[in-house]
């Protein structure tokens, strides 16, 4: 027999009962919520007079549509303008307060993006199971977690249950193989898997990333490729557990302690996938051709390398792939233009879940330090994504080099990503996004998002058009 | 939930693929914190010429003409005719809500994203799977023929076309009981409450860790 995959042994130790149909129930040990997925999931708890199964395995905090500027919030959930973010945030406030789950709410320093949140917080620990309504939970794989999105029912039945419904997802090994090149991050590694595999190719399987490349990477590196598992169709992303996994959990503020922290680490190690597992589909890259990447079209495959032209659709032989080239082409307003280079950027954004934690703001003020954002640019803002992660930056002085070099320095959120809060594009736009989606719409009405590493929406909002940024520092 | 058993209805085309949850319900529309009224706003980019507003009243809004629902040969339309990855993206549950709210009752394409497809059963919307070449044809005998109906029975998990051609297609046995009789899962999970009460204490004597209470 052959042995355990780290996606077998997750889903084996949290395997409560197995149903014939192939259907199982599963433990779920961590929900994280935010005030968009819940609200109808409370009011399903209440209107059955059912109560939250384990309310310590939950925890709360507004991100998607909270404003980012500081007039908005000095005031906490008072200050927000828009009535019905309003509405939607107090009530996530008072049904934490109902339930007895343990909520950061707006005035508090931990308030964040749920993803960069729970991490930080070590409430993410390895060989958990963590769900949330929000398919960017696949970031919580990269500590070794079964980590996926649910629907707003689902919040409602774990909350019920402590359990989900589930079916085993197949197993596929994404491996990077060598040393990444100077400037090339861990967004442009998951762009480029996402390119080689297509939005649709992990549909169906957990994805566990690997390899030198994969390995080399830091704690939030590795979190910024599992969060994009979910653009390449799988719901779950995973890396297996080492000593930068334990060395980023240990000391932090819900991590195990004392006796509880050698037992925990212990049972750790064995968080990688046994030599001779067997993967349903084994993906393999080299780190040597990963160049610095953006997305030209209105789906994160539709991704190049800086240096390629944009591909027409009139050089693509599956008709289907032809007809999403054109209109691709036609939204984003691409005609007349042959490479990246030649679209010029209304906006930058830098922030999200996938990039906006510490490491991704300190490389974005390496790039504009002492440098000016284009005249042409209508606006850049950097978005961090807790409270902590801002205190961080500030402490560092990362907020000056921002501002001194025109790009703005907001509160904590979702923000742009997904423009629920007064972020967003206008239409015909052109943005520099560090986010995760670049679909018809996502930024803005009518907005066009071209998905990029920190490094690069810095230097593309120096340059006011994309640049391959390891030529534009040697400026 | 609403059960469901046979449902015969007119189809819509929608030929694109990878239509993302954004698309099927943008943004805007999730600040709601019901589970309702949001099929006046599927599809709205593609749908209306303008950015639509929560809470708007939607009739008299400038409608793009060529978009399937606004054709008055779709009026009425419930079961969509859908192309591959549909439903990928963000997990709002939002998007089965505004295909449901709409009128909606099933979703037939060769392939769905994973949540998405989760997110169809827990609302009483059915979403099925045929080759793409059955979708083709669905597609075909649609255009065809103005007021085109399919049948679509869970029971005998078969979809008849136009012409009475009949697709066999696969469903969970599980998923298709709790369809079938309208169940609420929730109460179903609660049955085995004992099995997870002693799942809960093994974890708790192998991960202690994971059971402490947070300290605010």
């Amino acid at each position: 027999m052959s042995g355990k995959t780290l996606y077998d042994k997750l889903w084996d130790s949290h395997l409560v009962q197995q149903r014939d149909d192939g259907s199982a129930l599963i433990y779920i040990d961590l929900q994280l919520l935010h005030e968009v997925t819940s609200p109808q999931a409370f009011e399903g708890l209440r209107l059955a007079g059912r109560k939250p199964w384990r309310v310590s395995s939950s925890l709360a905090t507004p991100d998607h549509n909270v404003p980012t500027t500081q007039k908005e919030r000095v005031d906490g959930v008072n200050g927000i303008e828009d009535p019905v973010s309003k509405i939607q945030v107090t009530t996530l406030d008072d049904n934490c307060n109902e339930f007895g789950i343990t909520e950061f709410n707006m005035k508090d320093i931990r308030q964040g993006i749920v993803h960069v949140v729970g991490p930080e917080q070590g409430a993410t620990l390895p060989g958990m199971t963590v769900v949330c309504g929000d398919s960017h939970t696949s970031t919580h794989g990269a500590f070794g977690a079964l980590a996926h999105g649910i629907g707003t029912s689902e919040v409602e039945h774990v909350l019920a249950t402590q359990c989900l419904v589930q079916k085993k997802s197949r197993n596929m090994l994404v491996r990077v193989d060598g040393e990444l090149s100077p400037w090339v991050s861990a967004k442009d590694v998951v762009l480029a898997i996402i390119g080689a595999i297509g939005t649709a190719g992990g549909t169906g399987y957990a994805i566990e990333f690997g390899g030198t490349g994969i390995q080399s990477l830091s704690m939030e590196g590795r979190m910024t490729v599992c969060n994009m598992a979910i653009e390449a169709g799988a719901r779950v992303g995973l890396i297996a557990v080492d000593d930068t996994t334990i060395d980023y959990v240990k000391g932090r503020p819900y991590a195990p302690k004392g006796a509880h922290w050698d037992m925990a680490v212990e049972a750790w190690r064995d968080l990688v996938s046994d030599k001779d597992a067997q993967f349903d589909e084994v993906v393999v890259l080299k780190s040597e051709d990963i160049k610095p990447q953006v997305t030209w079209g209105t789906s994160p495959e539709m991704v190049i390398a800086i240096d390629e032209p944009i591909p027409r659709a009139e050089d693509q032989t599956d008709p289907v792939k032809k007809e999403g080239y054109a209109r691709a082409w036609k939204y984003m307003g691409l005609e007349g233009k042959t490479t990246l280079a030649d679209v010029t950027l209304d906006r930058v954004f830098i922030g999200s879940c996938t990039n906006s934690r510490i490491e991704d703001l300190r490389i974005a003020a390496d790039v504009v330090k002492g440098r000016k954002v284009a005249s042409s640019l209508k606006q850049a803002i950097v978005v961090p994504g807790s409270g902590l992660v801002k205190a961080q930056a500030e402490k560092e002085g990362l907020h000056t080099i921002f501002e001194a070099a025109g790009l703005e320095w907001r509160e904590p959120g979702c923000s742009m990503c997904l423009a629920m809060n007064a972020d967003k594009l206008g239409a015909g736009e052109h943005c520099a996004s560090t986010s995760n989606r670049n679909f018809e719409g996502r930024q803005g009405f009518g907005g066009r998002t071209h998905l990029v590493s920190p490094a690069m929406a810095a230097a593309a909002a120096i340059a006011g058009h994309f640049v391959d940024v390891s030529e534009f520092v040697k400026h | 939930m609403r059960p469901f058993t046979k449902h015969t209805g007119l189809a819509a085309p929608l030929d694109l693929a990878n239509v993302d949850t954004d698309m099927i319900i943008p943004k805007q529309f999730l600040k709601s914190i019901k589970r309702t009224g949001f099929g006046k706003n599927l599809f709205d980019e593609l749908r209306y010429e303008d950015e639509g507003q929560p809470d708007q009243e939607c009739t008299g809004r400038p409608v793009r003409e060529d978009f399937v629902l606004n054709m008055p040969r779709y009026q009425g339309a419930s079961v969509l005719l859908a192309r591959q990855n549909f439903g990928c993206g963000s997990s709002r549950e939002h998007a089965p809500w505004a295909l449901d709210d709409y009128g909606f009752r099933s979703v037939i394409a060769p392939s769905f994203a994973d949540i998405f497809y989760n997110n169809c059963f827990k609302n009483g919307l059915l979403p099925i799977v045929l080759a793409p070449e059955e979708v083709d044809q669905l597609f075909a005998e649609v255009a065809a023929k103005e007021g085109a109906e399919v049948v679509v029975d869970l029971e005998a998990q078969t979809v008849t076309s136009p012409s009475g051609e009949v697709f066999e297609f696969l469903v969970d046995t599980f998923r298709k009981h709790c369809l079938l009789n309208g169940l609420d899962d929730i109460g179903l999970t609660l049955q085995q409450e004992d099995s997870i009460h002693r799942f809960e204490e093994k974890r708790m004597a192998a991960a202690p860790w994971l059971f402490l209470s947070r300290e605010q």
